[in-house]
């Protein structure tokens, strides 16, 4: 039977750690390479490098982070942030990611998730949704809809419809981040998660306000995702990847333990 | 040295980095003089087979790996796509496999019990050793691998299995006729359970 995974998020502005506050206020928090190292020793499934810096010289920089990282953790790792062509993305699989995720650039241009799934495959490609609790209309009927440029910008989508449309076009997973919970610590935005899970049949991965083991343990039930994002809770040191794993074991979730 | 098989497909870097973390010698190659020379192969692979048999035909490789696999008898480790491809055909494509072994490599059915199992079976499910095979050796309880594939291999002689996993049924993981082993999984992406698989691999396959 397969284990609900544990996935890490690190945020990497120029190279270097940072965890965002309901995408506003970011701070660096220490070094990526290091932070993944530890956590990959503490038996984190799974790792998302996401690029903050957007900019072209960050780019070179976070190449160099992913090549790193490669050679030291050995779980799968996707990286996200500013990938807008297929080129970009097979860039950082070939410093060493097994996958691509792709956000704001997928909006504007959905076709880029067939490219990226017709030349790497759809297990290599991640679609990462941002999304905002909105009044239910007819466009958006439910009450969910996706916006870009960390939360910004409205889009005037449906999240389940263009959850439909991401899995139409390829995407091998979904990650479902709720703006209003991104780091809250209250707990992931379990109606949004099971809503979507409910929406596709490709893996979904619950992102924003994970702040306990509860939350994970709510996310991966009540919300039928198959794994669940976690950034502070990790980062500030307040639990560690194995401590999160007793307590989902201990209430009869399948996780992988190494120790 | 363990020679990995450079035919195009994929990133090969992670199992070269895994290689060396456990300290066998290893290198990606192409040129049939390597490959020659070889100790031990690795047949990587991700993607759908019939781009990976056309890319391995392609590379002009295939009579030479037939060589080095069926004659000289050098052990060979196919992984993921690379263990589909030495099966005789898939359902993915219409391209002939390598042929190793009698083998098919078929799509997911599952019945209406298991409707809610999604494809790819993607994640960290557990192997459930068969029978004792040095390249499943000392991987401990509850051993879990890294797996993402939508076609898996049913082999004619289920002796051939070595361990399997279970997803909606048994799932060859394992499988391994004298030199030719193949895993399903990916061990350079399994943690310390990856490690003990290739170092045995590595150290403990003659």
């Amino acid at each position: 039977m397969l284990s609900k995974r544990i996935i890490a998020c690190l945020d990497v502005r120029a190279g270097k750690l940072a965890k965002s506050v309901r995408f506003v206020d970011t701070k660096d928090i220490g070094d990526p390479v290091a932070k993944a190292r530890e956590y990959y020793e503490q038996g984190l499934d799974e790792l998302v490098l996401y690029d903050i810096t957007a900019s072209s010289e960050g780019r070179g920089i976070l190449l160099e982070v992913v090549a790193r990282v490669a050679a030291q953790v050995f779980i799968p790792f996707s990286v996200g942030g500013g990938l807008r062509t297929v080129e970009d993305c097979r860039r950082v699989l070939l410093a060493g990611a097994e996958k691509v995720n792709v956000n704001t650039a997928a909006v504007q241009r959905p076709d880029l998730i067939a490219e990226a799934a017709r030349a790497f495959g759809s297990q290599a490609v991640v679609l990462s949704m941002d999304v905002r609790r909105v009044p239910a209309s007819a466009a958006i009927p439910s009450g969910y809809e996706i916006v870009t440029h960390g939360g910004r910008t409205p889009t005037g989508l449906d999240a389940l419809a263009w959850a439909r449309r991401g899995e139409a076009l390829g995407s091998g997973e979904i990650v479902v981040n709720s703006i209003d919970a991104d780091g809250t610590k209250q707990g992931y935005e379990i109606g949004l998660t099971r809503a979507v899970a409910e929406a596709v049949s490709i893996p979904v991965i619950a992102s924003g306000g994970g702040g306990t083991p509860e939350h994970l343990y709510a996310a991966l039930t009540e919300g039928k995702a198959d794994a669940a994002l976690v950034a502070s809770m990790l980062h500030y040191g307040e639990y560690t990847v194995g401590e999160i794993k007793a307590y989902l074991a201990k209430r009869g979730l399948k996780v992988r333990r190494t120790t | 040295m363990i020679t990995i098989v450079d035919y195009g497909v994929g990133n090969l870097g992670s199992i070269a980095n895994m290689l060396k973390k456990i300290g066998a010698k290893a290198e990606v190659a192409s040129d049939p003089a390597a490959l020659r020379r070889a100790e031990k192969l690795i047949l990587p692979g991700v993607g759908a087979f019939d781009a990976g048999m056309r890319k391995l035909n392609e590379s002009g490789l295939t009579p030479l790996l037939n060589e080095l696999v069926l004659e000289k008898k050098t052990p060979i480790l196919g992984l993921c796509l690379g263990m589909q491809l030495m099966t005789r055909r898939s359902e993915e494509g219409v391209e002939a496999g390598l042929g190793w072994f009698e083998a098919e490599t078929v799509r997911f059915r599952f019945g209406p019990e298991q409707a809610h199992l999604k494809i790819p079976h993607m994640g960290w499910n557990t192997l459930e050793v068969r029978r004792p095979h040095p390249l499943v050796a000392d991987l401990g309880p509850e051993p879990r691998f890294y797996f993402v594939h939508s076609y898996h291999v049913v082999c004619a002689d289920p002796a051939d299995v070595v361990a399997w996993t279970d997803y909606g049924h048994p799932v060859a993981a394992v499988i391994a006729r004298e030199n030719i082993l193949g895993a399903q999984f990916h061990p350079e992406k399994s943690h310390k359970f990856g490690m003990q698989l290739l170092r045995n691999f590595a150290e403990r396959i003659p």
